[in-house]
């Protein structure tokens, strides 16, 4: 019987992190403050007291040493799930990740598997100090080896973080750490049933690429992924006020990314608009909106437009309203492609 | 020679002399009383033959056949001897200068050089000989290796009451490698965690030209004892003392006690690659001082005194060498790349759409010349 419970997103997490860790007794977690504090977000609370020292390990100061090791127990055959406490604190292990991690697979001729999570709670408006607030996925994705996805609903967190541990592959895990506290439904036995299934880890990673339809919509696609997508939803809402029908895509995953999600709503809407919070130069708009113009040009009314954070640091927390996209510059940039 | 610091010979444990005489330890005597003399000519034979397959990489590389070349002359005796005590389950994880190392755990060295050649990344399967692959980010891999240790001991691989059964991990870096952040967290969670990992620092005294000297004020070894591990320095050119101590702290390591550093103090005596000019750097008078020391020479001396390096015996060797020596060439010139198709393969595990589309892009692309024809 299928039940249905309400869990946050936080929850959502660590309930999926607790069934992979039932599941498969090789994956351990491992990160600052992970073990009985719960991690400063308590995304794995209560696992320490159930799992132990040795399958939830409180590590050292050290992100390259998180990572760095944890790659060195995936060598052994475990599957660890390392947490690195905020986005703006990845750069020490940025190394590991890109030379070591992203590589390993590659340089063995495809002998070695590393599969490696590293969760990072991400992006902002939680009103944060300097490095609390940043959104640096793009980093990641632009390096071959890595898979980089981010949950935006509660029943992705469940589903998506035991995906990616299942998955042979290494995963960035980002989570917005804004929408951790959101409610929403959660159905377990279906990614249960997949990962029990003989070729659960190759569907599951097939599943995880795959962008999902948040609304339905028909004058205008809204492209959005992990603390956006709520936003885009909300800003769905009032452009139907307006008379304007929106579609929104919540990406899910940005490597590999699900141009086909895109392109084919873009070619039935004819206007896009990618929002994110990390910086638009350079960032995974750029992207979509360039595989939008190779393979939809002919369907566009209008050029592909850009909501994201500024070229600028993160700025102080009273700041921040203004420099993360909102509900207002969302609509303004819907208006120009609408009206263009 | 300083008097003190990074580059003194002081508090070196040394069993055999560069003079080619046996010396005696008391701590570290006992852990080389097992060598017996057909040992010390199998330590003859892979420092031989490893130097001469060195020497004709080098000659491959003037020759246009290997892209660079990174020699390992010089630094035989600290490898041969450490490399002589990994056995099942022990765990190997070298930076790039290890060739003596991976002949030892039965690499074929001519398919390393697919590597120099351009061909692939990594040229064998680490868990075909307990060797992981070279690590050319310097000091990353001590991180993999800490990480691996962690993760015998959660396997149970550690103190398990059967010292036979026990393993440990032996990891191998530079002086300058001891610079990065790496392997200082490295030192850090492998004395939190109590892993089994013994630190093998080769003090080859250059990290390309700068001396040790800019790398640290105090002895490498010192860095481990901050760390709270027992850190030994061991005469990198003896390579009965590098055998002795590795023995020692393989089985310190193995027996749940933790990890412990050794730094091997030797002398680079090539160029750090095909690329360097050392004769920028450091003076003939210093090389003839080190030439001195060489590794192997000491050995044939003691083995010579000793009566136990028969003639027909150093002849098989030099057999065995040229041997390799002209399979070698005749191996690396006889290597042509695949398909560059193959820049696709295994960047993942598991099917990846962006892969997928450029690898079917590049296919159409390449068989459009075909057409075209």
């Amino acid at each position: 019987m299928t039940t249905t419970e309400k869990m946050t997103l936080a929850g959502a997490i660590n309930a999926g992190l607790r069934a992979a860790m039932e599941r498969d007794h090789k994956v351990v977690l491992m990160g600052e403050d992970v073990g009985k504090l719960g991690g400063v977000f308590r995304v794995t609370d209560g696992l320490h007291k159930d799992f132990g020292d040795q399958r939830v390990m409180d590590s050292p100061l050290a992100e390259s040493g998180i990572v760095g090791t944890a790659i060195g127990l995936a060598l052994r055959g475990y599957r660890p799930v390392v947490e690195i406490q905020f986005d703006g604190f990845v750069f020490p292990a940025f190394d590991q990740i890109t030379t070591s991690l992203a590589k390993l697979h590659a340089r063995s001729g495809g002998t070695l598997t590393v599969p490696v999570v590293i969760r990072i709670p991400y992006a902002g408006n939680i009103g944060a100090i300097e490095h609390h607030s940043e959104s640096p996925e793009t980093l990641f994705a632009h390096t071959p080896g890595l898979r980089v996805c981010t949950p935006a609903t509660p029943q992705d967190g469940y589903d998506m973080i035991q995906q990616a541990i299942a998955s042979p592959d290494p995963y960035l895990f980002f989570e917005p750490k804004a929408r951790y506290w959101d409610k929403g439904d959660v159905v377990r036995d279906r990614v249960d049933a997949q990962l029990s299934a003989p070729d659960g880890a190759l569907a599951a990673t097939a599943e995880l690429g795959l962008a999902r339809i948040a609304r339905e919509g028909a004058d205008v696609t809204l492209v959005s992924y992990g603390p956006t997508v709520r936003l885009a939803l909300q800003a769905a809402a009032l452009a139907e006020e307006s008379g304007v029908s929106a579609e929104v895509i919540d990406l899910r995953s940005l490597s590999p990314l699900d141009s086909d999600a895109v392109v084919r709503s873009v070619k039935k809407t004819g206007r896009a608009v990618v929002i994110h919070e990390a910086v638009s130069t350079y960032g995974a708009g750029a992207e979509i909106a360039a595989r939008v113009s190779e393979q939809a040009f002919f369907h566009l009314h209008a050029p592909v437009l850009r909501v994201g954070g500024f070229y600028a640091p993160y700025p102080g927390a009273k700041y921040e309203h203004d420099y993360l996209p909102n509900v207002d510059r969302v609509l303004d940039a819907v208006d120009r492609v609408v009206a263009h | 020679m300083d008097a003190v610091g990074p580059l003194s010979d002081d508090g070196l444990v040394g069993l055999l002399n560069h003079t080619g005489e046996r010396t005696e330890h008391e701590f570290f005597s006992p852990y080389a009383k097992d060598l017996t003399p057909e040992d010390l000519r199998g330590f003859y034979r892979a420092m031989t033959i490893t130097r001469a397959f060195d020497f004709e990489a080098t000659s491959l590389q003037r020759q246009g056949e290997l892209g660079l070349w990174v020699q390992s002359w010089g630094q035989e005796a600290a490898q041969v001897g450490s490399g002589a005590v990994v056995r099942e389950p022990d765990f190997v994880f070298p930076s790039y200068r290890e060739h003596a190392v991976a002949f030892q755990r039965g690499v074929d060295l001519p398919q390393m050089l697919k590597i120099f050649r351009g061909l692939q990344h990594g040229a064998w399967n680490p868990a075909d000989h307990n060797f992981h692959l070279y690590t050319l980010v310097i000091g990353a891999h001590t991180l993999h290796a800490t990480g691996y240790a962690m993760g015998m001991e959660l396997d149970g691989l550690v103190a398990s009451g059967d010292p036979a059964r026990d393993g440990a991990v032996i990891t191998y870096f530079g002086d300058g490698a001891t610079a990065q952040g790496d392997v200082n967290e490295a030192l850090v969670f492998a004395s939190v965690y109590n892993a089994p990992v013994v630190f093998f620092c080769q003090n080859n005294q250059f990290a390309i030209s700068e001396p040790t000297t800019r790398q640290s004020k105090v002895p490498i070894a010192d860095r481990g004892k901050g760390h709270g591990m027992p850190s030994v320095r061991v005469d990198g050119n003896d390579v009965i003392a590098c055998y002795a101590v590795t023995n020692w702290a393989m089985q310190y390591a193995r027996s749940g006690a933790g990890p412990v550093f050794v730094e091997a103090f030797t002398y680079r005596m090539g160029a750090h690659t095909t690329s360097d000019d050392p004769t920028r750097y450091r003076t003939k008078a210093d090389e003839e001082y080190w030439a001195q020391r060489d590794p192997i020479a000491r050995l044939v001396t003691y083995l010579k005194a000793i009566d136990e390096l028969p003639d027909e015996f150093v002849e098989s060797v030099d057999e065995e060498a040229k041997e390799l020596t002209r399979r070698t060439r005749e191996l690396v010139r006889s290597w042509k790349p695949g398909p560059s198709v193959g820049m696709f393969d295994h960047i993942y595990a598991a099917p990846h759409a962006t892969v997928d589309a450029e690898r079917e892009w590049f296919k159409r692309y390449e068989q459009s010349f075909v057409e075209a024809h």
